[in-house]
């Protein structure tokens, strides 16, 4: 099963299978999600807060770990050979932890509401284009064809 | 010692979101990211919560820099929609992008607004 045929979900990981295994990636999860928010952490301390509050810090934190993990899911689903941690300790845990939900969130409802409008927008669009620059890049590097429209069941 | 405590939050946030995801995922078989989805709007009333709260700097680095900024992810979110949109489908990657945001403020300000005026 771990042929990669044209027809197969290559967006679903590997089923763990056994106790151990399941602990190991538990465990790569927690090494990296610990270490991408003290990354997180760094970044948000380094990254003034501006004018009339606007959080750089976070919108800088969630647009490079879009573009990294947009460029990382590329390298594991279709460049590198199948692996068992790489995807939970890089994806999941470092880049996981690593950018922030609901600081975003949080931060919304406590700016003004022009600014908070401005930041949902420009995190969401720029978020979304962050992504797709990663994965065009990794692409365009690794030489992957890009798939467009609705996956074709046969072929 | 604050960053000790920030790895910790994430060492366990991060873990809780895959296990938290798959579970979520268990229950639909559909192509929306249901899981990215609860463990973010959950998340962020957690964090709202917690910032009514106001606990001193201990919890506040380690719950809230630490758990909740690992629990929940922006990276995955963005993913999941690029993907949605990818796949053509565009109706459930805009109320993915829309009503991530949009729920996640909302539970952000029920959090904060339970723990300001009840709790």
């Amino acid at each position: 099963m771990t042929s990669s045929g044209a027809g197969q979900d290559v967006f679903r990981g590997r089923p763990v299978r056994g106790r151990g295994r399941a602990f190991g990636v538990l465990g790569a999860i927690a090494v990296g999600g610990g270490l991408g928010s003290v990354a997180r952490f760094l970044v948000t301390s380094a990254v003034p807060v501006g004018a009339s509050g606007f959080p750089w810090g976070t919108l800088v934190i969630n647009l490079s770990g879009s573009f990294a993990l947009g460029a990382l899911m590329v390298f594991i689903l279709q460049v590198w050979p199948p692996s068992r941690y790489v995807r939970p300790f890089l994806g999941v845990g470092f880049l996981g932890g690593y950018t922030t939900f609901s600081t975003v969130a949080v931060e919304i409802t406590r700016l003004a509401a022009p600014t908070a409008a401005v930041y949902a927008a420009v995190s969401l669009v720029a978020g979304l284009a962050a992504v797709w620059c990663g994965m065009t890049l990794a692409r365009l590097t690794a030489r992957v064809p890009v798939r467009r429209g609705p996956r074709k069941e046969t072929r | 010692m604050t960053l000790l405590l920030v790895f910790l939050g994430g060492a366990v946030g991060a873990p809780t979101r895959y296990l938290m995801d798959r579970l979520v995922q268990r229950w639909h078989d559909t192509v929306f990211p249901w899981g990215t989805f609860t463990v973010n709007i959950s998340g962020s009333f957690v964090l709202g919560l917690l910032t009514g709260l106001q606990p001193g700097p201990f919890v506040a680095t380690l719950v809230g820099s630490g758990f909740c900024g690992a629990l929940t992810t922006f990276s995955t979110f963005g993913f999941e929609t690029m993907r949605l949109i990818e796949e053509g489908a565009y109706a459930e990657a805009a109320l993915n992008a829309v009503g991530s945001l949009l729920l996640g403020v909302l539970a952000a300000a029920a959090g904060y607004g339970l723990a300001v005026h009840v709790l």
